[in-house]
C-alpha cells in the first residue's frame, strides 16, 4: 500500500502525536501535571476508539514496514492501557513537580507510539527504530529527577547497557540482510521456507538480534540494569518500563521468531528454555534478599518475564496464548503493585520494605490492594496471575517440556517467601509509632481500582479474555 | 433448576465474609452474629444435605454443573457422595462450633472474621469440587487466610510458623498442579472433570501413572501429613489460635486423605497398586513415629499436635490395605479424627486461656477445681486412644482389620501404636487431672457455658458413632463398595 494510502491506518498514533506536541507547548503556560495529565488522557481514549475504528489493514502499510494485524492490535491496546494507566499513576505522583510536567506527559505519549509502531513493524529496520525510540525516550524518564543522584545514575547504567544491546542487535540485523537480501520480515519468512538458506548464519544472527531483544525485556543475562534503574527512575517510570517496554519486547520476540523464523525454531529452543530457567531462578533468588520494594519489584519483574518465557520456548499456538494471558495479567498486577507503592511512599516517604511495617493500620485499603497484587504476582488462585501461570505451564507439560514446568513451579514457591515478606510487614507487624492518615490523590486511587478490576476478572471470568487472546493470533 | 444446596454451603461464608468487610470494625457484637449466622447457616444446610442423601446410590449427587472457563473444558462442577458428605458435614460442624469458640479472639475481629469465613469457603469447596481446575483454586485459597490466621492471631513463634506452613503445602501442591495438568492432556478429549478421568486415567500406561501420582502425592502428603512432610504440623498446630488449631487438625489434614479418596486412587488405580506397600510403612512410621514423639512432648498442645500425626497413619493404612473394611476404616478415621482432635484443641484451648500456659508438668490435681473440664477431657482423650464404645476405636479397628488382610507385619506393629498412644494420654490425664493439686491453681475456674456448648456436640457425635457406628458407615459404604469394586480392591 501506498504512503498517502497507508495514513489513515495511523491514526491512532497520529492523534498520540498530536496530543504530545500539545502537551509540550502548553506546558509552557500550563504548570499544572493534572490538568496536563487529563488532556493527554483524553489523548489516549480518543486513540483507543481511532484504535478499535476500521483498525485492520489487509496488506502491509507503508510500502512493507508496518503490518496492522491483530496480533499488533492486541499489543496497542496493551501499549495504550499500560501509558493510560502511568499518567493516572503520574498524576498523583507527589515526588514529581508541576514545573516539568509538560515534557514528562510529552516522553511519555511518545514513548506509546513507539510501543505502537514497535509491535506493527514488520521490517527489522523498523522494529530497531521503534525499539530504539521506545528505548531513548526511557533513558530519560529514568534520568527524569534531575537532582537525585541515583536517578542519574539508574539512566546512565539503562544507557550504557541498552547502546551496547542494541548495537549487538543491528549487528544481528546486518547480518539477516547479508543473507536474504532484505530486511522485510514476510520476504525473509518466504525465503526461508524455500529452504536454501544457511541456516547456520541465520541462527547466529537471530542469536545476535535475541540478545537486543532479552535487553528490552531484562532476560538474563541482559538484566543487570534493572534494579539501579527501577530504583533510581521514579516510581511511575519504574512501572512503565518495567511493563510497557517488557510486552513490547515480547510482541517483537513472537513476531520475529515465532511468525516468520518459526523454521529454525529447533535451534533456539535449547537456547531459550535455559534462559527461561536462569532468569526465572536469578530473579528470584536476588528479590529474597532486597530491602528496597522498588528494587524487589524489579527483580520480580524480572522472573516474571521468565514465566512469560516458558509459553514462547514452548512455541505452540497454546504457549503463546499462556504468554500473552501472562503479559496482559502481569502489565495489570505489576502496575497495580508500582501504583500501591506511589501511594504508600506519598504518606510514609521510603521504599524500604521494612518501613511497610503496620500498615494495615495505616492504610488499610491499600495494604489490602497490595496484598491482592502480590498475591497474583505469586500466582495464587483465583487471581489473573495464576491464570497465566496455569496457562504456560499447560503449555510445557502438553508439549513435554516437564523440567521447564518443574524448574517453573519450584520457583513460583521460591518467589511466594519474598511476596509474603511484604505482606508479613503489612500485616504481621506492628507500626513503629503514631500515623496520620493522608489523603490520597484520586486519580492515583482509580488506577489502582482499575488494575484490581483486571485482575480479580481475569482470574475469575477470564472467557472474554482468552476470546480476545485467541483472535489476535489468528 | 433444582435448588444448589452445595454452591449455598461453599459460598455462604464467602457471603458473610463480604458482609464484615462492609462492617464498621468498632462493631464487634455485629461482626460475630454475622459470622456465626453463616456459619450456623452452612451447617444447618448440610444437615438438611445429609438427611436428602440417598444412602444406597454410590454415585454422586447433587451435582452442580454449569461451564466455567468453555475454551479449556474447565466447569463449575460440584457434587457429593458418601465420600466427600461426612467431610463437609464435619467442616461445617467444626466450622460453626470453633466460630463460635472464636469469640474469645479480642484483637483485630473484622479480619479474623473475614479471613476464617474465606477458610471455610476454602475447605468446603475443596471437598464439594468435581473439576480438578476448581478442586485446585478451592485447595490454595485455603493457603492465603491460614497464613495470616496463623500469622496474626498465633502464639510467639507465629511468623515463622505460619510461613514454614504456607511455603511446605504451596511446594507439595504445585506438583500436584503438575499432575492435573498431565491428566487434562492425557484424557482424551480434555477434561479436568474428576467423574470422566476415573474412567480414562486408569487406561494410561503405568510408568506414567506412577509418575502422575507422585505430583498428586507431593501435595496430599504434605497436608495429611504423611513423615517426612509432617515437620510443618507442630509448628502450625502449636503456634496457631485455638479455633484454628481445631480446623487445621479437624479439616485441613482431611484435604489430604480426601485427595487420596477422589483423585489418585480413583483415578490412577495401578499406581495406587503399585505404592500400597510404601503407604502400608509410611501408615506405620506415622502411627508408631508420631506416637513415640507425642510421649515425650511436655507441651500440652504440641502432644496433641503430634498424636495427629499418629492418627492420621490410620488413614494411610486403612488406603494402603485396599480392601472395603480398610478404606471404611480409613474414611471414617478422617471423620472421627476431626471430632476428637477437634474437641481436644478445644480443651487444651480452655485450660491456656486460664492457666496461660501449657506445661504438662506445671499441671496436677485440676480434677478436683475443673470437674466438669476433666470428665470431659477423660471422654476426649478416652476416644483418642481407641477405647471400645467411643468412635476412636471403630475407625482404627477397622483399618487394622483391612490392613491385617495384606500387610500381617507392618499392621501388627502399627498395633503397638495405639499401646503408646494408651500410655501418653494416660500420663497426660495423671499430669493434668489426677495427683496432688498445684497451688498456682487454686483459684482456678471450671469449664464456661460457651465453652460447653462448643464441646457437648462434639462429645454427643463421638460418642454416638462409637455405640452405632452405622450412622457414618451408612452413608460411606455405597461409595467405598463402588470405589473398591472400580479399582479392583478386595471386597472384605
Amino acid at each position: 500500500m501506498s504512503v498517502i494510502e497507508s495514513v489513515r491506518y495511523i491514526l491512532p498514533e497520529i492523534i498520540l502525536t498530536g496530543f504530545a506536541l500539545v502537551s509540550l507547548i502548553l506546558g509552557l503556560f500550563v504548570k499544572k501535571k493534572g490538568l496536563l495529565g487529563a488532556l493527554c488522557l483524553a489523548g489516549i481514549a480518543l486513540a483507543v476508539l481511532s484504535l478499535q475504528e476500521s483498525y485492520k489493514a489487509a496488506s502491509p502499510l507503508f510500502s512493507g514496514m508496518l503490518l496492522n494485524d491483530s496480533f499488533s492490535e492486541f499489543f496497542k491496546e496493551i501499549s495504550l492501557l499500560v501509558t493510560g494507566l502511568v499518567i493516572l499513576i503520574s498524576m498523583g505522583y507527589r515526588s514529581f513537580s508541576d514545573e516539568d510536567s509538560g515534557e514528562y506527559y510529552f516522553l511519555l505519549l511518545l514513548t506509546a507510539v513507539a510501543m505502537m509502531f514497535a509491535v506493527s513493524s514488520n521490517n527489522l529496520i523498523m522494529i530497531y527504530i521503534s525499539l530504539e525510540a521506545v528505548s531513548l525516550i526511557s533513558y530519560i524518564l529514568v534520568g527524569f529527577l534531575k537532582r537525585d543522584i541515583r536517578s542519574s545514575e539508574g539512566a546512565l547504567k539503562y544507557f550504557l547497557f541498552g547502546a551496547l544491546s542494541t548495537g549487538i542487535m543491528l549487528y544481528g540485523i546486518s547480518f539477516i540482510y547479508g543473507l536474504f537480501g532484505t530486511t522485510d520480515l514476510s520476504a525473509i519468512s518466504a525465503a526461508l521456507g524455500s529452504g536454501n538458506v544457511n541456516n547456520f548464519t541465520a541462527f547466529i544472527s537471530l542469536m545476535l538480534i535475541l540478545s537486543g531483544l532479552c535487553f528490552k525485556c531484562a532476560l538474563v543475562p541482559f538484566h543487570m540494569w534493572v534494579p539501579d534503574a527501577y530504583q533510581g527512575a521514579p516510581t511511575p517510570i519504574t512501572a512503565l518500563i518495567s511493563s510497557g517496554p517488557k510486552a513490547i519486547g515480547f510482541a517483537v520476540l513472537i513476531r520475529i521468531f515465532l511468525k516468520n523464523f518459526f523454521p529454525l525454531f529447533p535451534n533456539w529452543v535449547d537456547i531459550i528454555t535455559v534462559i527461561s530457567i536462569f532468569t526465572m531462578t536469578a530473579g528470584n533468588l536476588i528479590a529474597i534478599s532486597q530491602d528496597n520494594i522498588k528494587r524487589m519489584l524489579g527483580y520480580s519483574s524480572i522472573a516474571q518475564a521468565g514465566y512469560i518465557l516458558i509459553g514462547f520456548a514452548v512455541g505452540t499456538p497454546r504457549g503463546v496464548e499462556g504468554s500473552l494471558l501472562y503479559i496482559l495479567a502481569y502489565v495489570l498486577m505489576n502496575l497495580g503493585a508500582f501504583g500501591c507503592v506511589v501511594l504508600i511512599s506519598n504518606s510514609i516517604k521510603s521504599d524500604g520494605i521494612e518501613n511497610y511495617a503496620g500498615l494495615y493500620k495505616k492504610d488499610p485499603a491499600i495494604a489490602f490492594m497490595l496484598t491482592l497484587f502480590l498475591l497474583s504476582l505469586a500466582g495464587i488462585p483465583p487471581l489473573a496471575g495464576f491464570l497465566g501461570k496455569f496457562l504456560v505451564f499447560a503449555a510445557a507439560i502438553e508439549s513435554k517440556f516437564i523440567f521447564l514446568a518443574v524448574a517453573g513451579v519450584i520457583n513460583s514457591v521460591v518467589a511466594m517467601y519474598y511476596y509474603l515478606r511484604v505482606i508479613k510487614f503489612m500485616y504481621l507487624d506492628e507500626p513503629p509509632g503514631t500515623f496520620e492518615a493522608q489523603a490520597q490523590p484520586i486519580c492515583l486511587q482509580i488506577a489502582l481500582i482499575v488494575a484490581l478490576a483486571g485482575v480479580l476478572i481475569i482470574g475469575l471470568f477470564p472467557l472474554p479474555f482468552l476470546d480476545w487472546i485467541a483472535a489476535s493470533l489468528l | 433448576m433444582p435448588f444448589p444446596i452445595l454452591t449455598f454451603i461453599v459460598f455462604l461464608p464467602l457471603l458473610g465474609a463480604v458482609l464484615i468487610l462492609f462492617t464498621p470494625k468498632n462493631k464487634s457484637v455485629l461482626i460475630k452474629t454475622i459470622a456465626t449466622a453463616v456459619t450456623g447457616m452452612a451447617l444447618l444446610l448440610s444437615i438438611w444435605l445429609a438427611l436428602r442423601f440417598d444412602h444406597l446410590d454410590p454415585a454422586m449427587q447433587f451435582k452442580e454443573l454449569c461451564p466455567w472457563i468453555p475454551q479449556l473444558n474447565i466447569f463449575y462442577h460440584l457434587g457429593t457422595d458418601g465420600i466427600s458428605i461426612g467431610l463437609i458435614f464435619l467442616t461445617t460442624l467444626l466450622g460453626f462450633f470453633a466460630c463460635i469458640a472464636s469469640y474469645g479472639i479480642e484483637t483485630r475481629q473484622k479480619e479474623y472474621f473475614f479471613l476464617y469465613l474465606l477458610l471455610n469457603t476454602g475447605m468446603l469447596g475443596t471437598f464439594a469440587a468435581l473439576d480438578l481446575f476448581l478442586f485446585y483454586v478451592f485447595w490454595e485459597v485455603v493457603l492465603v487466610p491460614m497464613y495470616f490466621l496463623i500469622g496474626i492471631w498465633g502464639g510467639p513463634r507465629k511468623e515463622y510458623a505460619a510461613i514454614k506452613f504456607f511455603i511446605y503445602t504451596l511446594a507439595g501442591s504445585v506438583f500436584m498442579l503438575l499432575a492435573i495438568l498431565a491428566l487434562y492432556f492425557t484424557s482424551n478429549p480434555h477434561t479436568f472433570n474428576m467423574l470422566e478421568l476415573a474412567d480414562s486415567g486408569n487406561t494410561l500406561a503405568k510408568g506414567l501413572q506412577i509418575l502422575i501420582f507422585i505430583g498428586f502425592y507431593l501435595g496430599f502428603a504434605v497436608k495429611v501429613p504423611v513423615f517426612p512432610f509432617h515437620t510443618w504440623l507442630p509448628d502450625a498446630h502449636v503456634e496457631a489460635p485455638t479455633p484454628i488449631s481445631v480446623l487445621l487438625a479437624g479439616v485441613l489434614l482431611k484435604m489430604g486423605g480426601y485427595g487420596f479418596f477422589r483423585i489418585s486412587f480413583p483415578i490412577l488405580k495401578d499406581a495406587a497398586i503399585y505404592f500400597a506397600l510404601p503407604f502400608a510403612i509410611l501408615g506405620m512410621i506415622n502411627i508408631v513415629y508420631g506416637a513415640f514423639v507425642a510421649m515425650a512432648q511436655t507441651d500440652f498442645k504440641k502432644m496433641v499436635a503430634y498424636s495427629s500425626v499418629s492418627h492420621m497413619g490410620f488413614v494411610m493404612l486403612g488406603l494402603a490395605s485396599m480392601t472395603t473394611t480398610g478404606f471404611n476404616g480409613a474414611l471414617m478415621q478422617m471423620f472421627n479424627h476431626g471430632t476428637i482432635t477437634g474437641g481436644m484443641f478445644l480443651l487444651v484451648g480452655v485450660l491456656y486461656d486460664r492457666a496461660h500456659t501449657r506445661d504438662l508438668n506445671k499441671f496436677g490435681g485440676l480434677g478436683v477445681k475443673m470437674p466438669v473440664y476433666g470428665g470431659i477431657l477423660t471422654v476426649f482423650t478416652l476416644a483418642s486412644l481407641g477405647l471400645p464404645g467411643l468412635s476412636g476405636f471403630v475407625s482404627e479397628f477397622l483399618s487394622l482389620v483391612g490392613a491385617f488382610f495384606g500387610f500381617k507385619l507392618i499392621t501388627t506393629i502399627s498395633v503397638l501404636g495405639i499401646v503408646i498412644t494408651a500410655g501418653y494420654f494416660l500420663y497426660m490425664i495423671q499430669r493434668v487431672l489426677l495427683g496432688p493439686l498445684n497451688h498456682a491453681w487454686v483459684n482456678i475456674s471450671d469449664i464456661s457455658k460457651r465453652e460447653l456448648f462448643t464441646l457437648i456436640p462434639l462429645m454427643i457425635v463421638t460418642i454416638a458413632i462409637g455405640v452405632y457406628p452405622m450412622f457414618l458407615l451408612n452413608y460411606q459404604s455405597a461409595a467405598i463398595g463402588g470405589l473398591i469394586y472400580k479399582i479392583g480392591g478386595v471386597l472384605f
